[in-house]
């Protein structure tokens, strides 16, 4: 049962999210890219983890994604027009990409010890009691230095729309 | 055990489906009869004894009109928006405590379609994802009204969900857990929040107006500026379930406003009902409560709408980010203290 939903779930995933990049008009890319969301977040309702699909849901499809459909409706980018990016780019681009995948698999290969630590220790790491003691006592430091960053960007963007103003 | 557990659950489903349908039919009627009421007048009468099956005649109208699909290449998505609309509307009310529990054939049934540790943050998900019916609506209606009226709702809907569950944190501060069943039992007898959050209250209660989309926060259907606002291209059933899912909502706020503030199902002397008078009676009486509470709350929004003219633009946002936002943070600093100082 859960094997097949694993799959109808990931048909999703993928189809939606190549659907993203190939779509041409802007709008559907980004309702695409939703769907995608969600079914990422069903994903994580697979693996128990119901806070962090909730979260992901608000966070992603509901903050997220509408500020992103609010600006490809705001600046009426609907026109299809899109030129054709350089080559160039494009190769730069997924050489990026690959070298970020390969960080986060090392990561998460690094992770496997601790998880299994967490697996062995039999608590209930789908509620949210333990959750926030873990993230608040284990993993504090890393936690904080997370929001002073969303802060540092907050405060940048706010700078940036500032000086744009003073100029016009 | 399964299957009954399954018939069970599906009972209450439907019967929550139910209710809310009908709420939201009937919601319209009144409406219509409060806003004649605070203008002296009659309002409908014609259909029924005193105007009682006017929704449906309503309901009826508005399936027999002509269905009609204005010139856009995007026929799929004009007709999702209002399906967006109303079953995002539906499905918050699965984690609604509706009751505490009854004593039927021999087993307890609980009041509640499913019990799930992160109820609050399911409803906060449902609302935000709640704005894509109206936007992709407003969007896929090809109409340069109707795209600004899906812009205004989706920035009013973001900015004020922000003071929402900044309100929201100083009630889970206290409570100590996201269930909603666990917050409805906390409030047992007259031990109801309102009296230590009045001011996250205040907030929620606003915030919950911009969320609806009622007046004064319904930029998104101006009628001066932007003709119908969202639904000016839909006819038919069409546009009826958008004006149903806003009714659907404000049933449904309604509610998470009475179980979150109010007591939910508790009224003074449960207890005492609940041994003299069995767990039946006192729970059907709790459920009775509950309606009565709801019902208080869409005469409100009825009162408020017919009372209260709407905000300008910027009105909306200085008062969303300025007022309610740093009121809330105020709000959970206080809470925080004094639950510091009490332990």
């Amino acid at each position: 049962m859960i094997e097949v939903l694993f799959y109808i779930l990931s048909t999703i995933t993928l189809g939606t999210a190549l659907l993203t990049i190939f779509s041409r008009n802007p709008i559907h890319s980004a309702i695409y890219l939703v769907i995608c969301f969600f079914s990422i977040a069903g994903h994580y309702l697979l693996l128990n983890a119901q806070f962090l699909a909730i979260v992901h849901v608000i966070v992603y499809s509901g903050a997220i994604m509408i500020l992103m459909l609010f600006t490809i409706m705001l600046m009426n980018l609907n026109k299809e027009h899109e030129k054709h990016k350089p080559k160039l780019i494009i190769i730069a681009a997924t050489i990026a990409f690959c070298l970020v995948a390969l960080v986060l698999l090392a990561a998460l290969l690094k992770t496997k010890p601790v998880v299994e630590s967490y697996y062995n220790s039999g608590t209930d790491f789908q509620s949210i009691k333990v959750l926030g003691q873990v993230l608040l006592n284990e993993y504090m430091v890393p936690f904080e230095f997370a929001s002073v960053l969303l802060l540092v960007a907050m405060i940048g963007a706010v700078l940036i729309s500032k000086k744009e103003k003073q100029k016009a | 055990m399964e299957s009954t557990i399954i018939i069970e659950k599906s009972v209450i489903i439907i019967a929550v489906f139910a209710l809310t349908m009908l709420m939201a039919m009937y919601s319209t009627l009144a409406e219509r009869k409060i806003a004649a009421w605070l203008q002296d007048r009659v309002g409908p009468n014609r259909a029924g004894k005193g105007g009682i099956l006017q929704p449906l005649a309503d309901g009826l109208k508005l399936f027999s009109k002509e269905e009609f699909l204005p010139n856009t290449p995007n026929k799929f998505l004009f007709v999702i928006g209002p399906a967006i609309s109303m079953s995002m509307a539906l499905i918050t009310s699965a984690v609604i405590p509706w009751g505490d529990k009854l004593h039927l054939f021999g087993r307890d049934i609980i009041l509640q379609a499913t019990d799930i540790d992160v109820a609050m943050l399911f409803i906060f998900g449902v609302l935000s994802v709640s704005v894509y019916g109206i936007m992709i609506g407003g969007w896929a209606s090809n109409n340069k009204f109707s795209l600004m009226s899906a812009m205004r709702a989706g920035s009013q809907m973001i900015s004020y969900e922000v003071a929402m569950g900044l309100a929201i944190i100083a009630l889970v501060m206290m409570s100590g857990t996201l269930s909603l069943r666990e917050i409805a039992a906390q409030q047992s007898g007259m031990n109801w929040n309102i009296f230590y959050q009045p001011l996250g209250f205040l907030i929620f209660l606003v915030c919950s107006f911009a969320e609806t989309n009622r007046t004064p926060f319904d930029l998104a259907e101006c009628e001066a500026e932007l003709i119908g606002g969202y639904h000016t291209e839909y006819s038919s059933m069409k546009m009826g379930f958008y004006l149903f899912a806003e009714y659907a909502s404000m049933f449904i706020s309604s509610t998470i406003l009475a179980v979150l503030y109010f007591g939910a199902y508790n009224y003074p002397g449960m207890d005492w009902a609940v041994e003299n008078w069995g767990v039946n009676i006192a729970n059907v009486i709790g459920m009775v409560v509950l309606f009565a509470k709801i019902c208080f709350f869409i005469f409100f929004y009825m009162w408020i709408r017919w009372t209260i003219p709407r905000f300008r633009y910027d009105q909306l946002m200085n008062l969303g980010w300025k007022m309610l936002i740093p009121l809330a943070i105020v709000n959970i600093v206080i809470t925080g203290a004094v639950i510091l100082l009490f332990q």
